[in-house]
Order: structure tokens, then C-alpha cells, then sequence
């Protein structure tokens, strides 16, 4: 198993990824980012409450959340996807000072699945109201259904 | 060159301001407003003096027609200076990502295509490809499929190009244009009736190809659109490109440097605008655009002019497109062959058992999709449109995330605003063009 920056690494679909634990992924990161990889395009999350036994490289053990960055080399058109095993308790160091842009995604992950970034300036909800209860994208939240009432109709 | 200040705190290093990285110029000039809808309600009720506090918090929108459509801008304003902003968005936020989940593969077109509703087949064409490569049917989509694909989203471009003309002329009170923009965005609908069936949220490109073939004189209603677009935009470079009000109401206003752009993770035009030329179409060719003939616009400033000037030269750009691919239409099949994924003819219904099967099979179930995930990005009129999907070997998404452009955009407001007048914010918000659908989804 080909390791980048002692993380191993894999591919879907003919994508790279590589997967580091959560103490690597700051330092794989800083180092993904002087290697020219200077955008991040998209931060988001998975839950995989109900589908535990998806495939991972050796040494990578699954947990309940994975947390999925897609970094973008503009000089060297290239990416690279940064797949993290995150458990319910774990607290993610923010991609902030890399990647300023990342603010708003990271508010979006915490919003829809509750996971905490340490050293971010302003975790707040983002998509719900402030004071909602849960977090929507998790797959023990349930689905809301309105009753629905049927009147008659006077002909 | 760093000196070295000596404090009561010890040494403190000191660099000049042109050495500091578009990172630390962004953290230390703190363009955004970090604060709640509480603490804004709280500092209300708080004594002020009038003769010290000289700023104050308003709200712009979300109900401000020029905020386009419900985005909210919490302003911290000296006079009439904005010093930091906050975007407050989430009022249309529907869940659709959550929606998703519950869509098999074969519906998720009609979810998808809702998000940037002025760019719809843009959305559908990266949720079929993102399927399609999870499917791995990517390299046998037929070929008329994929030129029809691409003649679909250049015109989309167009017309989402042509109704930021008229919204930006609108928002900077050149009403006139505002008609005009819709004009001629009307006859790219037309099309997009006559060929798809629906003006928007067409559902049309689904994984496999595309739902119909083209309308018999499709090839002359295109050339039409083209005659007629083309002289209009001669139209407009002399309403509004060398118009003095114009050039002054948007040279100079809202600019952002390209390490900036960079930073914040900004695609598409406000990107572009800053002198970087990145085009997905060129730099990570999708579909055949590697064998298409056109150019990349950049601007030189990073303003909200560049920006303007960049996206009606788009719409250039993307008729030069369409020339091309009126020339090489193939024919041939407009989707796979593929039982599983393609439904079979109607006819085929009436004759044959295992057809009708097979498509009753698809319509309740849908299709099976391998486990594994993929992010597949193409570029929208706003940007990098990513689709990231992970399917667990059932027929419905485990999880589906959009990457919206303008959900990334809108984080360049505040860095565009700082310093401007609130006037001018105007001019900022209409030249990022976002669109809410897409911002909250």
C-alpha cells in the first residue's frame, strides 16, 4: 500500500484520496498545501451510521462520521480527496488558517452533522435557525412529515 | 525584512505590510462580522454615547429586491461607509441534500435541478456524470448524447449570463437593460421549451444521456438565437461597456485580489475577474470541450466592471461554442443502450415481456448503483459545481453533497465591501451573482 506523508492512501474511481487519522490531518494538510495544492474546493461530511462496513485501506479503522476534503492544485490541475475517520466526540482542528474559504463549509458540516472545529472563528449555524434542536444530515434525524387534513368539497 | 519591536510582552515581530500573505491580510483586517442576531439585539439595549460610538449595525434584506431573491446582510456602517458585513443566508434552505437520500438515483435529477434554478442543466449534467462515473458507464454515453449535452449548458450559460445583464443592470438603475436582459434570456427559454418540454428545472440530461432527441429545425431555431443575441450584445457595449455613469457606478468597486479570490476558495467570474485563468471547460476538459475553440476571459482589476465584462463576453465565448457543435452534431442514439439504466421505448412495452419488466423495474426501484463515491466538479455560469456522491450498492444516493459556487462566493462580500460605500454594495452583491437556491439548497 502506497503511503503520502505516512497516510495510506487509495483511489475511487480512478480519484486519489488519501486518509489520514485526525491527529495527521492538520499536518497532511499544511504539507498538501505547500505542495501546491492552494484551493480548497469543497469540505463537507459524511454519516455512515448506517452503512458501517464500507471499504477502507489497511490500518484505517471506520468510524461514524468521515469528514471529506477536496483540495485543487490550479498550477498543477490536479486533485486530491483528504477522507477522515471522525467519532461522535472527536473535535476537528479547522482548515481556517490554510484555507479561508473553508469558513463557511465547516459552519455547514457543524450545522448538518454536529461535528466541532477547534480554532474556528465563528462556529455558528449557518443553514438553520440559531436556535434549532439537531442536526439534519445525520441519519438518526428523522424526516419530518406535516399531517395533512382533506376537506370535502362542496359541488 | 522583520523587525523586532520590543514590548512589555517581549519582542514582537514586525513585518511590512506588503509581505503579509492574503491569508493574514484576511484574518487581520477583519472584513467579516463575527456576531450573532443576539448580541446585535443585545448591543441595542445598551447606553451608548453619541459623541464616541460612531457605527451602527443595519440589516439589508432579506427582503431587499436587490439582494436577489432572500439573502441577508447584517452591515456595520460608519456614515455611510461599510466597515465589516456578515451574510446571513439559510431562508431557503429546504433540506435537498437530505432530500436526496430519499430519491433513488433515477429521480435525483428532478431534486438537483431545482438548486441553481438559473443554470439547471448544469446541475443535472454533473449529478449524471457523477452517476455515470459511480456506474462506470462514463466512456460509453453515445456521442449525440454528449454534443447535445454541451449545446444544452453553453446555452444555459447563455441565458444565465444574459439575465445577470439584466438583474445587474436593474440593481444599478439601468432599468432599460433589465428588459433587454430578459428579452433575449426568453428566447433561449423557448428552446429549452420546445426541446425539453419545460422552460426550467428540466430534468432533462439523466444519467445515461438525455431524456429526448432534438426537435426536428432545431439547428434553425438555434441559428436564430444566435442571429438574434448576437447584435444585442453589440447593443449593450453601447448602452452600457462605454457608458461614463456605468463605468463609473462600477470601475474601481468591489475589488478582490486574486490570493484573495484564491484563499477564499472564489470560482468562476469572481475569480477570473482577478486576472486568474482558471476555466474548468479548459483546465479539466469535460464532455469534448478539449476539442472546442474558445477563450478564457480574464480581467485585470478584480472588480465589479471586470466582472460585468467578463460574463457578457462569456456569452461570446459560449455562442463560438454552439457555432461549433452545429457543425459537428453526430446522430445517432441519444442515451445508452443499457436495459438497466435506460428505460426501454414505449413501443418495446407492448411486444416484449422482459421490456416491460425492465421498465417497471426502473420506474419503482431505479437503478442499482455500485458502492463507492465520487466528486466530479464542471464549470457552472457561477463557478466549480462539484457533485459528491457515496452509494452504498442501493439505488438511492447514501449521501449527496452539491458544491454550490455561490454558497462559496458569497463568503468575498464582506472582503469586497470593506471600506465601500453602502451604495456600492449593491454593486457587489449583483456582481458575484449569486443565486439563493443554490446558496441554501
Amino acid at each position: 500500500m502506497e503511503q503520502l506523508h505516512g497516510c495510506p492512501t487509495g483511489e475511487s474511481r480512478g480519484q486519489a484520496t488519501v486518509f489520514p487519522s485526525l491527529g495527521q490531518y492538520l499536518p497532511l494538510l499544511k504539507k498538501l498545501a505547500d505542495e501546491g495544492f492552494n484551493m480548497c474546493a469543497d469540505l463537507t461530511a459524511v454519516d455512515y451510521l448506517t452503512h458501517p462496513g464500507r471499504p477502507l485501506p489497511e490500518g484505517v479503522s471506520a468510524e461514524r462520521f468521515e469528514l471529506v476534503v477536496n483540495l485543487l492544485s490550479l498550477d498543477r490541475r490536479e486533485r486530491m480527496r483528504v477522507r477522515v475517520q471522525i467519532a461522535e466526540s472527536d473535535v476537528i482542528a479547522s482548515l481556517f488558517d490554510l484555507y479561508p474559504g473553508t469558513e463557511a463549509m465547516e459552519r455547514e458540516v457543524f450545522d448538518m452533522f454536529g461535528l466541532l472545529f477547534s480554532g474556528h472563528p465563528d462556529l455558528t449555524r449557518i443553514l438553520m435557525p440559531e436556535d434549532w434542536d439537531g442536526h439534519p444530515l445525520r441519519k438518526d434525524y428523522e424526516i419530518g412529515q406535516i399531517p395533512v387534513q382533506f376537506k370535502q368539497v362542496n359541488s | 525584512m522583520s523587525l523586532v519591536h520590543q514590548t512589555n510582552e517581549g519582542g514582537q515581530e514586525l513585518a511590512a505590510r506588503s509581505e503579509l500573505t492574503a491569508k493574514e491580510l484576511l484574518r487581520e483586517v477583519g472584513s467579516v462580522l463575527r456576531m450573532s442576531e443576539a448580541e446585535v439585539a443585545a448591543m441595542a439595549l445598551e447606553e451608548i454615547d453619541p459623541s464616541t460610538d460612531q457605527t451602527m449595525i443595519i440589516n439589508m434584506g432579506p427582503q431587499h429586491p436587490s439582494t436577489h431573491g432572500v439573502l441577508r446582510l447584517m452591515l456595520e456602517l460608519q456614515g455611510e461607509t461599510v466597515l465589516r458585513c456578515k451574510p446571513i443566508i439559510g431562508y431557503l434552505h429546504t433540506g435537498m441534500e437530505k432530500t436526496a437520500e430519499q430519491l433513488s438515483f433515477m429521480q435525483g435529477g428532478t431534486n438537483v435541478t431545482r438548486m441553481d434554478y438559473l443554470s439547471p442543466l448544469n446541475n443535472e449534467l454533473v449529478f449524471s456524470l457523477a452517476v455515470e462515473k459511480l456506474l462506470g458507464i462514463d466512456g460509453d454515453i453515445p456521442e449525440r448524447a454528449v454534443w447535445m449535452r454541451m449545446l444544452l449548458s453553453e446555452l444555459n450559460r447563455m441565458s444565465s449570463h444574459l439575465l445577470f445583464m439584466a438583474t445587474n443592470g436593474m440593481d444599478l438603475g439601468a432599468v432599460s437593460m433589465m428588459i433587454y436582459g430578459w428579452r433575449e434570456r426568453e428566447q433561449v427559454l423557448r428552446f429549452f421549451q420546445k426541446v425539453t418540454g419545460l422552460r426550467m428545472n428540466h430534468n432533462f440530461i439523466r444519467p445515461g444521456g438525455v431524456a429526448a432527441d432534438l426537435t426536428p429545425g432545431w439547428r434553425d431555431d438555434v441559428l436564430h438565437i444566435l442571429d438574434e443575441v448576437e447584435p444585442r450584445l453589440e447593443e449593450y457595449d453601447i448602452l452600457m461597456t462605454g457608458q461614463p455613469i456605468w463605468r463609473e457606478r462600477l470601475q474601481g468597486v468591489g475589488v478582490i485580489t486574486s490570493q484573495e479570490a484564491i484563499a477564499l476558495s472564489a470560482t468562476g467570474p469572481t475569480l477570473r475577474s482577478t486576472g486568474v485563468p482558471w476555466d474548468l471547460r479548459r483546465d479539466q476538459p469535460y464532455l469534448h470541450y478539449d476539442e472546442m475553440e474558445f477563450d478564457v476571459i480574464v480581467g485585470s482589476y478584480g472588480d465589479a466592471f471586470d466582472r460585468y465584462a467578463i460574463r457578457l463576453n462569456e456569452i461570446r465565448e459560449s455562442m463560438k461554442i454552439v457555432r461549433q457543435i452545429l457543425d459537428r452534431m453526430p446522430s445517432g442514439d441519444y442515451r445508452i443502450q443499457d436495459k438497466k439504466v435506460t428505460p426501454p421505448p414505449r413501443a418495446r412495452i407492448d411486444e416484449s415481456m422482459e421490456a416491460l419488466i425492465h421498465h417497471f423495474k426502473i420506474f419503482t426501484e431505479g437503478f442499482k448503483v455500485p458502492e463507492g463515491e465520487v466528486y466530479v466538479a464542471i464549470e457552472s455560469p457561477r463557478g466549480e459545481i462539484g457533485c459528491y456522491i457515496v452509494s452504498d450498492g442501493t439505488s438511492t444516493p447514501y449521501r449527496l453533497h452539491m458544491r454550490a459556487p455561490s454558497f462559496v462566493n458569497i463568503q468575498c462580500l464582506p472582503h469586497m465591501m470593506r471600506g465601500g460605500l453602502v451604495a456600492d454594495a449593491v454593486a457587489v452583491i449583483s456582481s458575484v451573482d449569486p443565486v439563493l437556491g443554490e446558496v441554501d439548497r
